[in-house]
């Protein structure tokens, strides 16, 4: 009998690990093959899935950044709330070069920290409406995919509402980033990171509660501020030009939480999707 | 009414003694039921019944507070990607992004499900659907019944073994509704699964093989339809 769907055959099942479950659990490059591998039980070179894996953080991803292109609701209200931060700040410190060394790593952290919590209320008020993070759960992918997917979109929108803060920084407070640029740059990159894996978790969370945008600020900051820490300090030693090595352990703590919250937030993703 | 044994079936999905509470809510209790392929099942009953949640247990959306949902005799943690790939769930929400267009989130489902030949199936898919036309409009812009149209093609798009609906004619027009109960009655025949919910018992009863009625979070009857014209509960006169 003819199918009554007139677009043909169904869709194949994804292939399943000889242990009969599973999914991808993490990347390793082998000493035998330069080239980077994706393992799975099976261990593959270009397995399927991983190449799968890829599109499927690359759809979550360009479905967030086309949703705010339409939209353009995160990152306007994130860079006025941010800039708004800085300039009330402006009146209630001293803006001598000395003050400002010691001020303005706290500052621009205070913006950027608050800065997040819109962007994650905001990433996941997209997902509630219509129950579309719900619709997520129904595919066959793994939801870790689909927290890489969300975080990367939020790491785009927090570093371009950052990028946005650091400028408004330097005009009010006279004070240029440029003889430190590439290590500030790079610390400031690093933390939002790990703020942003803790961000897009806590806001997956959040998103079911009643009082979400006051929760979200209440469960995530308590796990975010050993980031914020790192990231003032490291900040200060960067913008006063002190070598490398004497904030180098604050930048290796903020990339040690990065890599503890997302590989953690990927795998319990899951039970964060389901009800 | 005491439940009728449920007919012996294949493997399929199964709810074995599943219950499920929100705090002290108990919306579902001990509910015990197998569906194979190639069934046509209406769950009904009235409002708070739990037939909503029996159906988002069964798609996977929701996880048992009590008991084990099975797919294919084994739990659907176990297989939960061959199992989702095997689900289309219509629910009252329509999982649509409401920025996005037709087009653009039947591509996003696409992408999600690995279809392949996606652009030929999604274009078959709204011209099965009557949705050409507005394919390249954001979902905020449609009215409801459009709107569940859309998700029903976002349902389908897969073709899944087991179509899940719930009260999946509420906002379709008329000639909407003609196509949704033919695919209804022509599924089963090529060994799908079709479960809806639906308050109009008459029409559920023209559609379905299996009655599943359901009352304050408990099956209070499983079986064939054959010999019930009646609404289960209602006094004959």
């Amino acid at each position: 009998m003819n199918s009554p769907l007139p677009w043909g055959e169904g869709v194949p099942l994804p292939a399943l690990s000889p242990a009969g479950a599973g999914r991808v659990r993490g990347f390793a490059v082998t000493n035998q093959n330069r080239r980077a591998r994706l393992l799975t039980p099976d261990s593959r070179i270009l397995n399927p899935n991983s190449v799968r894996s890829l599109k499927i953080i690359a759809a979550v991803l360009a479905k967030d950044l086309r949703l705010e292109w339409r939209n353009r609701e995160t990152l306007a209200s994130v860079c006025v709330f941010g800039i708004l931060v800085v300039f009330l700040f402006n009146f209630a410190f001293e803006s001598g070069r000395e003050e400002s060394l010691r001020q303005l790593p706290g500052l621009l952290w205070v913006a950027f920290a608050f800065a997040g919590v819109l962007c994650f209320n905001r990433s996941f008020a997209l997902e509630r409406e219509n129950a579309c993070l719900e619709g997520m759960a129904l595919a066959p992918v793994d939801p870790g995919l689909v927290y890489l997917g969300k975080m990367l979109a939020n790491l785009i929108f927090l570093s371009i509402a950052e990028s946005v803060i650091v400028f408004a920084v330097s005009l009010w407070y006279n004070f240029s980033f440029v003889p430190s640029l590439k290590w500030f740059a790079a610390i400031t990159f690093l933390c939002t990171l790990g703020y942003v894996a803790v961000g897009t978790t806590f806001g997956a969370v959040a998103a079911n509660l009643h009082m979400r945008e006051v929760m979200l600020p209440v469960l995530q900051f308590p796990v975010a501020l050993p980031i914020f820490i790192a990231g003032i300090e490291a900040s200060t030693g960067a913008l006063k030009g002190d070598p490398p090595s004497s904030y180098m352990s604050w930048v290796k703590l903020a990339a040690g939480i990065a890599v503890i919250f997302i590989v953690l937030s990927y795998l319990l993703f899951e039970y964060v999707l389901e009800e | 009414m005491p439940p009728d044994t449920p007919p012996p079936v294949r493997a399929g999905l199964e709810l074995r003694n599943v219950s499920k509470y929100y705090g002290d809510l108990a919306a579902l209790v001990g509910a015990q039921l197998r569906i194979g392929p190639g069934e046509s099942i209406l769950l009904y009953g009235p409002n708070g019944a739990g037939k909503t949640t029996l159906l988002r247990l069964l798609a996977t959306v929701a996880r048992p507070s009590e008991g084990e949902v099975l797919f294919d005799g084994s739990n659907v943690r176990q297989h939960a990607a061959a199992a989702k790939a095997a689900i289309g769930f219509v629910s009252h929400s329509t999982f649509l992004y409401g920025d996005l267009t037709v087009r653009e989130n039947l591509e996003f489902f696409g992408t999600l499900f690995a279809l392949a030949e996606a652009e030929k199936k999604i274009a078959a898919a709204l011209e099965f659907f009557t949705l050409g036309k507005r394919a390249h409009t954001q979902v905020r812009k449609l009215s409801r019944g459009l709107q569940q149209r859309v998700s029903l093609a976002r349902a389908l798009l897969h073709e899944p073994k087991f179509l899940l609906l719930d009260e999946p004619f509420t906002g379709l027009d008329a000639a909407t509704v003609a196509t949704l109960e033919t695919l209804m009655r022509q599924l089963p025949a090529e060994g799908r699964t079709v479960v809806f919910s639906t308050h109009d018992f008459e029409r559920g009863a023209a559609l379905a093989r299996r009655l599943v009625a359901l009352e304050a979070g408990s099956i209070r009857y499983d079986g064939p339809f054959e010999g019930r014209s009646q609404e289960p509960g209602v006094r004959s006169q």
